[in-house]
C-alpha cells in the first residue's frame, strides 16, 4: 500500500509494538501499515461514520467520534502515540486538541500543511484572494480548514506551551526537502510539515 | 396465545440447578436452541446470537410458530454478513420466554404452570443459562456474541460476566442501564397486562389469555421502537379504509390500525407472564451498579476482547449517547472498542431491517 508521504513518515518513526491512537484515522491506512508493519496495537478515532465503517470491516478498532470533544474520554498516558495527521488545522481549538494529544499519548505526531509555503504566499500576493491547493482545497467558506498556520507558528506555539520537539520533517510535492529543528528556509520552502512531540 | 406444544422445540435440560440474581435458585432448566452451520473440528467457529425482548432462537430460515422468515434472516445464513458456510452460529431462547426455554407458562415442581411463582430473572442470569448451554454443548470459547436491544445487553453482560468465554463482542442498538424513561415505558405494558381481568393474578393457563393487556403492552412498546419520522413517513395522518374521519373510536387512522394489527398478532405468538418477567428482567439491568458502580470496572477482565458498538441515530430508545458511556468504559480500561452511529430512519428497530451499512460493519467485525 502506498501512504501518503507524511502518513509515511510517521509509520517509519513509530517505535515497534506501540499502542497507537489515530485520531482522525479515515478508512485506516496508517493503523493497518502500523499493525502490519510494526506489530502496533492501533486505535482510530473519526468523525465520518462511512470511514468508521469501512476501517471496521478492515477489522481494525476505530470509533466514531469528534476529535474536538471526545479525546477528553480517554485517560491520562493511554496510549504510546498518539497521531494527529492533517487534522490540526481543521480543529475548532487546536491548542486544547495538542493539549489532549500529548495526555493521551506519551509522544504525538502532528502533520499539517504549511500556510507559508512559497505557492501560497504568491498566490495571495498576486491574486488576493486566499489559496486553494492540493493540501488546502475548497472555497474559504465551505472549508473545514479553519485554523491555517504556518510552520514559524507552530514552533512559536510549541515554545509557548514547553512543548519538546524530538523531530522534525519538511516537505514539498510529496519528496522530503529536509529535516531537524530548524533547517533553513523551511517555512517558506515547505509545503507540509511533521513534527514529533513530546511533553 | 399460540399453540406452541404442538412444537417440538430443540432444548437440553441444563444438569445443574442454576443460581440466580434473586437468590433463588431454578432447577431442570430447560434451554430450547436453534443453530445454523457446521461446528468445527476444532469448535473454534461458534457464534452465540443473543435474541430481543420478544425474539426467539429462530434467527433464520422459517419460524415454525409464525410461519414466517426468521427474525435476522437477512443477517444469518450462506453467504450472508454471518455466513452460516463460515460459522456455527448458535441461538437459544432466553429462560422467563415462553417458545421452548423454561418461563412462567412452564410446569413448576407442583406440576402446574409456574405463573408467578416463577423466579424473577436478571439479564445476567439468562447469560448465566446460555454459558450452561454451551458447556452442554461442550464449546468452551465462542468466535463472537452478537446481539441486538435485550441481545445487546446480554452480549455485554456476557462480555462482563464471562469474558473468558468469547473473542468478540458485537452489541447493537443497547445500553448498558436501563433509564428511568425505559422503566416508565415497561411499567406502562405492565400495568395493561395485569390490569386485564383474564390476567387472573398471573393464573390464567388453561383458561383465557390476558390477550388485550398484552396487546396494549405490545402497542405501546412498539411505538418506541419506531422513529417518528418512520411513523410520519409509513402513515402520516392518512385515514385507514375510510373517506372521512368517523368521528368515532374505530381505528380511523392508518396508524392505529397498523398498532392494532401488531399488539393482536403478537398475542398470538407470546406470553403475557413472560412479558411481564422479561421486561423487569430489563429494568433490572445496570451492568455498572452489579460491578460496585463503575461501568469500567464491569469490563476489566475483557480488555483483551474486541468490541463492537453500533448505534442508530433515530433510535430514541437505547441513544448514541448511552452507547459513547459504554465507548468511554471500554477506553478507559483499553479494550481494543469499535464504535459507529448508523445513519437509518427505522429507529431502535433499524437493527431488525434493511440497513446495508450495518451489514459491512457485522461481516467486517465478524471476519
Amino acid at each position: 500500500m502506498n501512504l501518503r508521504a507524511d502518513l509515511a513518515k510517521i509509520a517509519a518513526h513509530v517505535p515497534e509494538g506501540a499502542r497507537v491512537l489515530d485520531v482522525g484515522c479515515g478508512e485506516g491506512d496508517l493503523m493497518e501499515a502500523l499493525q502490519l508493519q510494526k506489530g502496533c496495537d492501533a486505535r482510530g478515532m473519526e468523525i465520518d461514520p462511512e470511514a468508521v465503517a469501512k476501517a471496521v470491516s478492515r477489522g481494525l478498532s476505530v470509533v466514531q467520534g469528534d476529535a474536538n470533544r471526545d479525546l477528553a474520554d480517554y485517560p491520562d498516558g493511554a496510549f504510546d502515540v498518539a497521531i494527529l495527521s492533517q487534522t490540526l488545522q481543521t480543529a475548532q481549538r487546536p491548542d486544547w486538541l495538542l493539549d489532549q494529544l500529548l495526555r493521551v499519548g506519551r509522544e504525538a505526531f502532528v502533520s499539517f500543511p504549511n500556510f507559508a509555503y512559497w505557492r501560497m504566499r504568491l498566490f495571495l500576493l498576486r491574486n488576493g484572494r486566499m489559496p486553494i491547493s492540493r493540501h488546502l482545497p475548497g472555497s474559504w467558506y465551505e472549508t473545514a480548514n479553519i485554523h491555517h498556520l504556518t510552520i514559524a507558528d507552530f514552533h512559536e506555539f510549541l515554545t509557548l506551551r514547553g512543548v519538546k520537539v524530538s523531530g522534525s520533517w519538511f516537505f514539498a510535492a510529496d519528496n522530503e526537502i529536509g529535516s531537524g529543528t530548524g533547517p533553513f528556509g523551511a517555512n517558506w520552502r515547505a509545503e507540509h510539515a511533521v513534527f514529533r512531540l513530546r511533553r | 396465545m399460540a399453540n406452541t406444544s404442538e412444537i417440538d422445540f430443540r432444548s437440553l435440560v441444563l444438569d445443574a440447578p442454576l443460581a440466580l440474581d434473586s437468590g433463588r435458585e431454578l432447577a431442570g432448566v430447560q434451554v430450547a436452541y436453534e443453530t445454523y452451520g457446521e461446528l468445527a473440528p476444532d469448535r473454534g467457529n461458534a457464534v452465540l446470537i443473543f435474541h430481543a425482548l420478544t425474539g426467539d432462537q429462530f434467527v433464520a430460515g422459517t419460524n415454525p410458530v409464525t410461519g414466517k422468515p426468521g427474525w435476522w434472516e437477512r443477517m444469518v445464513g450462506p453467504g450472508k454478513p454471518i455466513d452460516t458456510d463460515r460459522f456455527h452460529v448458535i441461538c437459544a431462547n432466553v429462560i422467563g420466554s415462553c417458545l421452548g426455554s423454561t418461563g412462567p407458562s412452564s410446569a413448576g415442581p407442583q406440576g402446574k404452570p409456574y405463573a408467578m411463582q416463577f423466579p424473577v430473572i436478571t439479564i445476567r442470569d439468562m447469560v448465566r443459562a446460555q454459558m450452561a448451554m454451551l458447556d452442554a454443548l461442550g464449546i468452551e470459547k465462542l468466535h463472537a456474541v452478537v446481539g441486538g436491544s435485550m441481545g445487546g445487553m446480554q452480549a455485554l453482560s456476557c462480555a462482563a460476566n464471562f469474558p473468558e468465554r468469547t473473542d468478540r463482542v458485537l452489541a447493537i442498538a443497547t445500553t448498558a442501564r436501563h433509564t428511568a424513561q425505559n422503566i416508565a415505558f415497561h411499567e406502562m405494558g405492565r400495568q395493561a397486562i395485569m390490569a386485564d381481568p383474564n390476567w387472573q393474578g398471573g393464573d390464567y393457563y388453561g383458561g383465557e389469555a390476558p390477550a388485550k393487556g398484552l396487546a396494549v403492552a405490545r402497542m405501546a412498546a412498539h411505538i418506541t421502537y419506531l422513529s417518528e419520522e418512520g411513523l410520519t413517513t409509513k402513515f402520516g395522518r392518512r385515514l385507514q379504509d375510510r373517506e372521512a374521519k368517523s368521528f368515532g373510536f374505530d381505528a380511523d387512522f392508518q396508524v392505529e390500525s397498523y398498532l392494532r394489527y401488531q399488539g393482536l398478532s403478537f398475542t398470538d405468538r407470546f406470553d403475557a407472564n413472560s412479558y411481564l418477567y422479561i421486561t423487569r428482567a430489563m429494568d433490572y439491568f445496570d451492568l455498572a451498579e452489579e460491578h460496585g458502580g463503575l461501568l469500567a470496572d464491569a469490563f476489566r477482565g475483557a480488555k483483551d476482547t474486541r468490541f463492537c458498538l453500533v448505534s442508530f441515530d433515530t433510535d430514541w430508545l437505547y441513544t448514541t449517547a448511552d452507547m459513547r458511556e459504554v465507548v468511554h468504559a471500554l477506553n478507559a480500561v483499553a479494550a481494543p472498542v469499535s464504535f459507529v452511529e448508523l445513519s437509518a430512519p427505522y429507529g431502535h428497530d433499524s437493527f431488525l431491517l434493511d440497513v446495508p451499512a450495518l451489514d459491512r460493519v457485522v461481516e467486517g467485525f465478524i471476519g
